[in-house]
């Protein structure tokens, strides 16, 4: 057991090396504390490693091991089967990887855990970039933001997380951003109590690697949603629900204005971009709502 | 009564559970003006690091952890009365 | 007593399931596929009571295993060839946190070229990564290795992963018969699995596998290399134990007839049942030959070498992969290290690579060449004994010009 050096409220420290105003540090906290201690957290390489802590020095008070970059989703359904063959049902066994991690060299590890059906609660928390090592493209990057690998813009599209873990019918999955709270934690809940697999994917604001002030982090994660750039919706037993679908988005230019990784978009290239957020925004929530239409009315 | 034993093992593991003086990376710091303060939370509940606690029955509603802020402003952002406002550090 | 008709396939699933593991990670590889088949039918008949995890790679595979263990069960999974190749980075995970795990690899060669047979290349590229290595010559001792893995893995001395290797097809395919330690004898000998280090519980939690400075990175490495050191000690206790226990004695280097041989050959796996037959044939005729069977290649075992191996006796190393770019395999530079405050002659072959058979022939070129060194009656010295006079030729293709 940990030898306590630092009072905090909750099972996080409150002295971590996050950066300030860091989308992570609340998101883990957030799902910290609906989880609770009966967790076995595993955490690859990146920014979620900086709570695994340094030497002795952990800034997480619950079980948890960091494992590879690829490996998380093995890792976890390693650990349940273990917990398992011990007659531990109760204990949630939480992968808690970034967009790298889980939609690039983490991918095969997912869709082998999640195919087979093991019951594990994978957070990926997207923060589209590889930002730990200095910012470079993943295949999460949006389409025409800058980094280090990406200088003048990213030519692809942002690989769908959603779709593939639907593809692989897993119990629970979900989109999720910091712009409702009481949101998320039900979403925590529900990936927490799934049956089976279950997938949250939450947007993550990097002031660091947006390139935005560090106070801005709540504020484009509203923005995010309420431009249609981030849509929040929900896969339960096989049935979708688009979370409030918006009859108007709001201009593209109060999501990618303040950050800096979009600078270097030319006012056409901007109006282009938000034609194509608005166009994506309602074809593809029509093409969820379709989704669940019964067959005979299809 | 339990007693706890120490043991010494092999390999990599963190024993401790601590804390980074991150109050120190600070150049700005969260001022608040607590006779606009609603005592809504939403600070509380949005503060990156945990450091802010809202205490309805003081004047001084909304208590800080200097020892850990890092002056990232989140909680003046969300304010919905824009109580709050980043100062300069003084040291 | 019982006895079972076996292959060294079926042999290390027996094992497993005589050890009582709880978490199998099952991929296919060829030649080890048959190991995860095994276990699979004995976990759907309840013969063996496991969680059977069927991964999506050998990557995956490893780090069930290991995570597994970390959470408080005895683990197991199987490979071969390009499959360790992939869980290499796992391989150094499972050493570095000290986790037990006992590991049966199917030795075949890596691609490329690609090939499915025999080969020590596999498990030889991962001698650096702190796990022990065994090396069986028949399938008794592909059941019997297996089961003193676990025990010494397991011992708090060591607390370091085992591989148990086993030459693929001329081990894994091969029937013999074997006899079958009872459950209740291995159950003893074995024991439970208990963390006896650091583990994943949320009752007593620590968080495992974090960054580590350097400042403490080179005491942890260290700890290692003296679990390893250790480690030798543990294996001569367990292996006196295993003798009393099932009658059948191991040593980490058998001597076979090396007492007052002219020339030694040091061989792993399979071969040296071939090689002993070659022994016992010369001996007839009066040359003076003897074989040291390797069976622990990691610890390596130098002191055992240094007492086996006459002063006047010339040395053979018979290594069963390429060793490219060294001047002789990793099994040769062992033995030259440990020989070298003596004054011993010790001569590298490489050779039985890609499935060539390691035939009586073959062996009886290497005695013969080196009787002739040792009596002075020649220097020639057929570094690669089994490659044939062709290799530059075995290719032609049309081109357009």
């Amino acid at each position: 057991m940990y030898d306590i050096k630092h009072q905090s409220r909750g099972l996080v420290s409150h002295g971590t090396t996050a950066c300030a105003g860091c989308g992570l540090e609340l998101i883990m906290r957030k799902v910290i504390d609906v989880v609770g201690e009966d967790t076995i957290i595993v955490i690859p390489p990146g920014c979620s490693a900086l709570f695994s802590g340094f030497g002795k020095e952990t800034n997480l008070k619950i079980a948890g091991v960091q494992m590879n970059l690829e490996n998380t989703a093995a890792c976890c359904s390693g650990i349940r089967a273990a917990l398992d063959a011990q007659g531990n049902t109760h204990t949630t066994v939480l992968g808690f990887a970034g967009d790298g991690g889980t939609l690039d060299i983490g991918l095969q590890a997912l869709s082998g855990a999640f195919e087979r059906g093991d019951r594990i609660m994978y957070v990926c928390y997207d923060n589209e970039a590889y930002m730990n090592t200095g910012i470079q493209g993943s295949s999460a990057t949006p389409y025409g933001a800058s980094t280090t690998t990406t200088p003048g813009g990213k030519r692809q599209p942002k690989k769908d997380l959603m779709m593939i873990a639907m593809a692989h019918r897993i119990s629970y999955a979900a989109t999720a951003s910091l712009q409702n709270l009481n949101d998320l934690k039900r979403k925590i809940e529900k990936a927490k109590n799934a049956k089976g697999s279950s997938l949250l994917h939450i947007h993550t604001p990097c002031p660091t690697g947006w390139r935005c002030h560090s106070s801005l982090s709540i504020e484009l994660a509203r923005a995010a949603v309420q431009t249609g750039s981030w849509i929040l919706y929900e896969y339960e037993d096989g049935k979708i629900t688009v979370n409030r679908k918006l009859k108007e988005l709001k201009p593209l230019e109060s999501y990618i204005g303040k950050q800096g990784r979009f600078k270097h978009l030319t006012p056409e290239q901007r109006d282009q971009m938000q034609e194509e957020v608005r166009e994506n925004y309602f074809a593809y929530t029509g093409m969820l709502e379709r989704m669940n239409a019964p067959a005979e009315t299809v | 009564m339990k007693t706890t034993r120490k043991f010494k093992v092999m390999g990599p593991v963190a024993t401790q559970f601590g804390a980074a003086t991150t109050g120190n990376w600070r150049l700005e710091r969260p001022q608040v003006d607590f006779s606009r303060c609603t005592k809504c939370r939403t600070c509380e509940l949005h503060c990156p690091t945990n450091v802010m606690e809202i205490k309805k029955d003081q004047e001084e509603c909304v208590v800080i952890n200097f020892d850990y802020c890092k002056g990232c402003g989140v909680c003046t952002n969300v304010c919905p009365v824009q109580c709050i406002s980043l100062v300069e550090e003084r040291r | 007593m019982s006895y079972k008709m076996l292959d060294g396939n079926t042999a290390a699933a027996e094992a497993i399931k005589l050890a009582r593991v709880k978490v199998i990670a099952s991929y296919p590889i060829t030649p080890q596929t048959v190991i995860p088949e095994t276990l699979s039918e004995m976990v759907e008949s309840g013969e063996l009571n496991a969680q059977y995890v069927r991964v999506e790679s050998e990557h995956s595979a490893l780090s069930v295993v290991t995570c597994a263990a970390m959470a408080g069960v005895r683990a197991s999974t199987a490979t071969a060839s390009n499959g360790l190749a992939l869980m290499h980075e796992i391989v150094g995970m499972t050493a570095g946190n000290r986790v037990p795990v006992v590991m049966p690899v199917v030795n075949r060669g890596i691609a490329a070229p690609w090939t499915l047979w025999c080969e020590h290349v596999d498990t030889m590229c991962e001698r650096d990564m702190g796990w022990l290595q065994f090396y069986c010559q028949n399938v008794q001792e592909v059941l019997d290795l297996t089961l003193i893995a676990f025990r010494v893995s397991e011992d708090a001395r060591v607390l370091l992963p085992s591989m148990v290797c086993l030459d693929g097809f001329f081990l894994s395919h091969s029937m013999q018969k074997v006899t079958l330690p009872e459950q209740a004898k291995v159950d003893g000998f074995i024991g439970e699995y208990s963390n006896k280090n650091v583990y994943l519980d949320p009752t007593d939690p620590m968080f495992l596998s974090d960054l580590t400075g350097n400042e403490e990175y080179t005491e942890m490495r260290y700890q290692q290399k003296l679990a390893l050191d250790a480690s030798v000690r543990v294996i001569e206790e367990v292996f006196e134990e295993f003798h009393k226990e099932f009658g059948r004695k191991y040593e980490l280097v058998e001597g076979y007839r090396t007492e007052d041989a002219d020339v030694v050959l040091v061989a792993l796996g399979s071969m040296c049942g071939t090689a002993q037959y070659v022994v016992n044939k010369m001996r007839a005729k009066g040359q003076k030959v003897g074989l040291l069977k390797v069976t622990v290649f990691r610890p390596f075992p130098a002191e055992y070498i240094r007492r086996l191996v006459g002063d006047q006796a010339v040395v053979g190393v018979f290594d069963r992969s390429a060793g490219l770019g060294g001047e002789g395999g990793p099994v040769w530079y062992e033995v030259c290290s440990a020989l070298r405050n003596k004054d011993n002659q010790v001569f590298h072959y490489v050779g039985g690579i890609g499935g060539r058979d390691v035939r009586v022939e073959t062996i009886e070129n290497i005695y013969n060449e080196l009787l002739a060194i040792k009596a002075g009656e020649s220097d020639r010295h057929t570094e690669w004994i089994d490659v044939k006079d062709n290799a530059l030729e075995l290719r032609e293709v049309a081109k357009n010009v």
